[in-house]
């Protein structure tokens, strides 16, 4: 049984927005009954200000794709067309509280349908199917959507892949492919990140990265294992941290401590400290 | 909330009689019965009433019983058994609904270089004979088709391929942990050399099985080290387990006449008013060749795990072949092998009823599942035309 969060629960069985809406500005469709789960996204969209009204679901799926769905809706509505595009997969899945990883395709799915709804709104034409590369003929899954949902959420297994496109997860004729795909990614990735040099920061900046990077960086990261981390205070260069949910028990507690403290002396400075609160 | 339990395909509560028997051998009795001392030896006699049971409800005598761990263990060693005895057969005949212990087992073995057969199956789950007839040849060391099938309690006609076989002197297995103690079974007439059984599928604890190996059988045994089982299957006894298998199994013979009186005319009922009351479902296999306890039904248009997790809400315990019930993102591969349209093939919900399942448990499901499928539908973009009519 899937360990789904209370949010979940309560989504899948009292859905927020679910139905159609009648003579809608944009409608985004994405997924299909062969593949196991399929979204259709209606918005009203006030025309003069770009901003959603109003925003309704469709689902065929499982209790997170239906829960996925209704949590998308209630994130989009009253944002404009850009400030919706700015949701990632990964906001749904924190609005619900966390998706079992297995899961976290019912996520990517309400993003896709997102991004067709308000393709169909701006009269862009959608990619036409015969000129994607599909890796995965199972799942009808393109190399596109494989490479952007993987930098999305820095997916560097093919299990990962698996867990978020579903790509791969079904013959496993395609295992390969995708190990090239996410090797070709993080090789070319990796090499022009690493020499950014760290600006001096202010102790406002200096705190509002830290936050930053433990929001965009590190918890993603820890909940994908089951595990979370809490930003508790920021004291010149310590760092005081709580450990949540399977990072509570886990014995590599150190492990990660140091893990988290080398990301922020990456990214934020060379001295920090980090340590449990 | 008491759960309203109707997964016992799955798995099924132990008897209280069968706790009642095991517990002074989790308690006081823990002796090993290979040792010398009678507080050990003494439980070798328990062992061997135990053996007698199984034996009894299929029909067998005791020295073709072989206690393993699980359903599992029984099947893998069975096939294994097979190509031990054959070494210059290459060749093994299954099907595509076999429980994955077989599944999996013969595609372990293709990749070792065995050629194996998977029949197909018809849109009711009932077995390609034509298909079988040329599948099997002198080069097949084993055939290994299920009872009757977990996810739709289909039957597969066991006694007249084992005549065939028999007449081709082909070494056959099945696999009847779905079937022993639901139906009928005597090895005595049937003509199978080999025979899977679990213990929990028959009001036993978990982690316990068996293997009936006909007089005669060549056998080798998979786990080796001690003498136990007469050198057939080492490791020493899951001592109570076993006991507790034995007192379940003479239950399963006890009640097995009523119990198919009782369970067939409850899934029955069952099943006919979620028909009637839920459009556009379906059952899945042939209702003329089935288990009495099981039905499997699909709800077009909606999807399994969904379903599940609203019966859930109401204690209700049954099973879905969606895709997301699996682990794996494929659905059911019995119900694809069936060909089965994607438009039901997520939709559909497995009960399997047991003894312990009373009339008012079923009237509850009939209450609550044409509203759980009206919800869910209205809630799918899909099959919204039909729905208007």
């Amino acid at each position: 049984m899937w360990d789904y969060t209370e949010k979940v629960k309560e989504f899948f069985l009292n859905p927020k927005n679910a139905g159609e809406i009648e003579n809608p500005d944009a409608v985004g469709d994405v997924g299909s009954i062969i593949c196991g789960d399929a979204l259709k996204l209606f918005l009203k969209i006030d025309k003069e200000t770009n901003r959603i009204l109003d925003a309704k679901f469709q689902t065929f799926g499982c209790a997170s794709a239906i829960a996925s769905s209704s949590a998308l809706t209630d994130i989009i509505k009253g944002k404009t067309l850009d400030e919706a595009l700015t949701v990632t997969n990964q906001d749904i899945a924190d609005y619900l509280g966390g998706l079992p990883k297995e899961k976290m395709h019912c996520s990517v799915m309400g993003r896709e349908a997102l991004e067709a709804a308000i393709a169909n709104y701006r009269g862009e034409e959608k990619p036409v199917e015969a000129e994607e590369k599909i890796v995965c003929e199972c799942f009808n899954v393109s190399e596109e959507k494989i490479r952007k949902v993987a930098i999305e959420n820095h997916l560097t297994t093919v299990e990962e892949v698996t867990n978020y496109t579903k790509a791969g997860g079904g013959c496993g004729t395609c295992i390969p492919d995708i190990e090239a795909i996410l090797k070709d990614i993080w090789a070319v990735k990796a090499v022009p990140e690493k020499p950014k040099a760290l600006k001096k920061l202010t102790n406002l900046q200096k705190i509002a990265l830290i936050q930053e990077v433990i929001e965009k960086e590190i918890r993603p990261r820890l909940q994908g294992d089951g595990g979370d981390i809490e930003l508790i205070d920021i004291d010149g260069n310590r760092v005081i941290v709580g450990f949540r949910a399977m990072c509570v028990a886990c014995p590599m507690g150190n492990v990660t401590l140091k893990g988290i403290e080398e990301k922020l002396r990456e990214l934020v400075s060379a001295d920090i400290i980090v340590e449990e609160g | 909330m008491n759960p309203i339990y109707l997964d016992n395909n799955a798995t099924t509560p132990v008897a209280p009689e069968v706790l009642d028997e095991m517990l002074p051998y989790l308690r006081d009795l823990y002796g090993n019965p290979s040792s010398m001392h009678t507080f050990g030896g003494q439980l070798y006699k328990k062992i061997e009433e135990a053996r007698a049971q199984v034996a009894a409800l299929i029909g067998a005598e005791l020295d073709e019983i072989i206690f393993t761990s699980c359903g599992t263990e029984s099947d893998n060693t069975a096939i294994m058994n097979a190509v031990e005895t054959f070494p210059q057969k290459r060749h093994i005949v299954s099907t595509r609904v076999e429980h994955p212990a077989v599944r999996n087992f013969c595609k372990h073995l293709a990749r070792k270089g065995y050629r194996v057969t998977f029949l197909p199956v018809d849109s009711l789950g009932r077995l390609n004979i034509e298909a079988f007839m040329k599948a099997i040849d002198e080069d097949t060391a084993v055939v290994s088709i299920m009872y009757a099938n977990n996810e739709t309690g289909v039957m597969f006609p066991i006694h007249e391929l084992g005549e065939i076989l028999r007449e081709r002197k082909i070494l056959f297995h099945t696999d009847a942990v779905q079937a022993v103690g639901k139906i009928p079974i005597d090895v005595k007439t049937l003509p199978v050399d080999m025979l899977s059984l679990s213990g929990h599928k028959l009001h036993a604890p978990k982690g316990v099985g068996a293997l009936y190996v006909r007089k005669g059988t060549r056998f080798y045994p998979y786990i080796i080290g001690g003498h136990q089982e007469n050198g057939r299957r080492a490791g020493t006894e899951n001592v109570a387990s076993l006991i507790g298998m034995g007192k379940a199994c003479e239950l399963a013979m006890q009640n097995l006449d009523k119990e198919i009186v009782y369970l067939s005319s409850l899934r029955d009922k069952l099943e006919r008013t979620l028909l009637q009351n839920c459009p556009d479902a379906r059952v899945n296999g042939d209702i003329e060749h089935r288990l009495p306890n099981t039905t499997n039904i699909s709800f077009e248009y909606v999807e399994g795990e969904a379903i599940l997790l609203r019966l859930n809400e109401y204690g209700i315990c049954a099973s879905s072949g969606s895709a997301c019930t699996s682990g794996s993102l494929e659905p059911s591969h019995v119900l694809r092998s069936m060909g089965v349209p994607f438009t039901c093939i997520h939709g559909s919900i497995r009960f399997s009823l047991s003894r312990y399942n009373g009339d008012a448990e079923i009237d509850k499901v009939i209450e609550v599942m044409p509203s759980i499928i009206q919800k869910l539908r209205t809630l799918s973009p899909f099959g919204k035309e039909k729905i208007k009519v």
